[in-house]
């Protein structure tokens, strides 16, 4: 075992922190603040490869492995949760199951954009009805001839408007299986701008402001009989397989913000003097900071150990659910810390923890609440 | 075309600095960058190789970690690392070091040279122009911008309050200013790739038609006698005198003190 990072994957950190700071750090605060999606930094971002950092060559992409992919998400959510879950999405619930699941055709049709730079990649699973029982889906996809036609709604999608190609899941039949009535769910690729695919609402959250979550809505969408990803009938399995990968990249950001925080707040306490000496000096200051710099220090190895599993193993749902949960826990409270120790001017939208903490609060509902990640581990355990 | 870059890993200045006893630098125990300047030479080179095609070699000297320099210049898209390393050359001042690169780059086929203006722990602005001289080639310091016309480069050189536009046929020599440009970042592929690159690396033997008696710190005219910390300011002085009385001796003391 080696905790040490290669020299590859230092120079790599040294890249994506200097474009976070010099490039995503200036718009953080105006992009929470107007709601807006970045879209010249996804530009940038797309000239740099960082849209297609696992992705083999072949297809486009930077050809690095997966914890080069999360210490970039890690970086950039040290600055902006909102460029975080950008990359995050379009990497892990996009391409991957693209790059995963995709025929040779499909990977080649899409791929080479996707990862090279041309086109922004979403994720549509969630119902109103089917959150947590993803099973409860309501869209249907029927084969009529040559097309598959679409009809339903998801909602909460990260990316959505912005991106060009979604993964959709839709309902395609009933199966028995031990002799009871089952859904028959499966996986497509759909593109913007194909007729009756539309966007409902655009959600005004708490957090993550600048990231676009809108509704998709499939009103006799109809898209070519190929666009079916992976085996008809496989569509849960490849959703479920695909959020173990994206949960690792929702736990890079809940670091990243756990470590955005505590580096703004060990900046502030050597500064901000009370009682004739820095905050700093006080034992309580010292005793906060030691524990979020030890939980953080923990959940990095949680993280860092999915990325590394994901690369070596087959199945990796445990690793990457409890780096998730724990990840964003810490996320949450070390947040929350860094707003106290900064005092009243925590609370002021000038100061970066305040969005810190509202940023955090998502990672800890997104891709599988923490309940969700209890389920799956304790799933493990008791099996 | 063939374009070599000179490249030096620096002190990250922001990175706090520390001395030897013999009061050089101690490059092993600081936190270290690409000089910025030799960063926008670089960019320049890759710029002139993406508009007319290039070959970008970089060379730099130093201790073996300045192959991380070397690194990250094939990683923003040069073609070729070359690091000059050998404990003879340690120590060097800018004679010893201009003749060190000079004699490294006599192995090499170049159409123009490009380095930065200055590094930002020697900050001499000298190891540009003097690898001219030991090559026998013109130099232009402070470049702006760098077009190429043929078998001639066309160059901005800057002046405090102007610039000239120079002419001259290569092979040449430049320096350049990091204001010449915003260099690129790296790509993650790009950095695998560069630490899956062969880097060249030359010793003492390697050096072409250079003396010992020119090399590392017995070969260097100059020696560093003392080094020591900047001396800090004194507590601010208060004054109260009427406002014309005030700007005379605010003059006074600034003229005193050679800010002015």
């Amino acid at each position: 075992m080696d905790f040490t990072l290669s020299k590859e994957h230092e120079m790599a950190r040294k890249l994506f922190r200097d474009f976070a700071q010099n490039e995503v750090k200036p718009l953080a605060q105006e992009v929470d603040e107007t709601e807006v999606f970045p879209r010249e930094t996804v530009e940038k971002m797309q000239k740099l490869g960082f849209l297609g950092i696992p992705v083999p060559k072949q297809y486009g992409g930077q050809g690095c492995d997966p914890l080069t992919y999360v210490m970039c998400v890690e970086e950039l959510s040290k600055v902006c949760g909102t460029t975080g879950v950008i990359v995050s999405a379009h990497t892990s619930l996009c391409v991957d199951p693209i790059l995963t699941y995709g025929t040779e055709e499909q990977k080649q049709k899409y791929l080479p954009d996707l990862a090279g730079g041309k086109k922004l990649g979403a994720f549509g699973l969630t119902e109103p009805g089917a959150g947590t029982d993803a099973q409860g889906q309501q869209t249907k996809a029927v084969l009529d001839g040559d097309e598959w036609v679409l009809n339903g709604s998801k909602c909460f999608i990260t990316n959505g408007k912005e991106a060009d190609v979604y993964i959709v899941i839709a309902v395609t039949g009933i199966v028995e299986k031990r002799g009871r009535k089952m859904k028959e769910i499966s996986a497509f690729i759909v593109e913007k701008g194909t007729p009756g695919f539309t966007f409902g609402t655009k959600e005004k959250k708490m957090g993550i402001r600048g990231s676009s979550t809108y509704e998709l809505i499939f009103t006799d969408c109809r898209i070519p009989k190929e666009n079916l990803l992976g085996p008809k009938g496989k569509g849960f399995n490849i959703a479920m397989h695909t959020l173990d990968g994206g949960r690792i990249g929702i736990a890079a950001q809940a670091l990243g913000l756990a470590e955005g925080a505590l580096e703004r707040t060990i900046d502030y306490v050597k500064e901000r003097k009370q009682f004739g000496r820095s905050i700093a000096q006080f034992q309580n200051t010292q005793f906060q900071l030691a524990d979020m710099a030890t939980k953080v220090e923990a959940a990095k190895m949680l993280v860092y150990k999915a990325a590394m599993a994901k690369a070596t193993q087959k199945v990796y749902s445990v690793e990457a659910a409890m780096a998730k949960l724990y990840a964003a826990e810490v996320a949450m409270e070390v947040t929350t810390k860094a707003v106290q120790l900064h005092g009243g001017y925590g609370y002021i939208r000038e100061y970066d923890v305040e969005r810190m903490m509202r940023d955090a609060k998502i990672t800890e509902i997104y891709e599988g609440t923490s309940e969700v990640q209890r389920m799956v581990i304790s799933g493990n355990i008791l099996k | 075309m063939k374009i070599v870059v000179c490249i030096k890993q620096v002190p990250d200045t922001k990175g706090g600095v520390k001395f030897n006893p013999d009061g050089t630098l101690d490059r092993g125990a600081m936190l270290a960058i690409m000089n910025p300047d030799d960063k926008a030479g670089l960019e320049a080179a890759l710029r002139l190789k993406d508009q007319y095609g290039a070959e970008v070699t970089v060379v730099t000297m130093g201790l073996p970690k300045a192959e991380e320099v070397l690194r990250e210049a094939l990683a923003m898209g040069a073609d070729k690392g070359i690091l000059v390393t050998d404990r003879v050359l340690g120590g060097a001042d800018t004679w010893a070091t201009s003749t060190t690169i000079a004699g490294a780059i006599r192995n090499l086929e170049y159409d123009l040279i490009i380095t930065g203006r200055q590094a930002i722990d020697g900050d001499t602005a000298q190891v540009g122009p003097q690898i001219s001289e030991h090559l026998n080639i013109p130099v232009i310091s402070y470049a702006q911008d760098i077009k190429i016309d043929g078998d001639s480069v066309i160059v901005q050189r800057q002046y405090e309050d102007r610039y000239h536009v120079v002419k001259a046929k290569m092979p040449c020599l430049i320096t350049a200013l990091s204001e010449l440009n915003e260099p690129r970042y790296m790509t993650p592929g790009g950095i695998f790739d560069a630490y899956a690159a062969e880097i060249t690396t030359w010793g003492r033997a390697d050096l072409k038609d250079v003396d010992d008696s020119n090399l590392g710190l017995k070969g260097s005219p100059t020696q560093i006698a003392k080094a020591s910390d900047k001396v800090r300011k004194g507590a601010g002085e208060k004054v109260t005198l009427d406002p014309e009385e005030s700007v005379a001796y605010i003059m006074g003391k600034l003229t005193e003190k050679h800010i002015i």
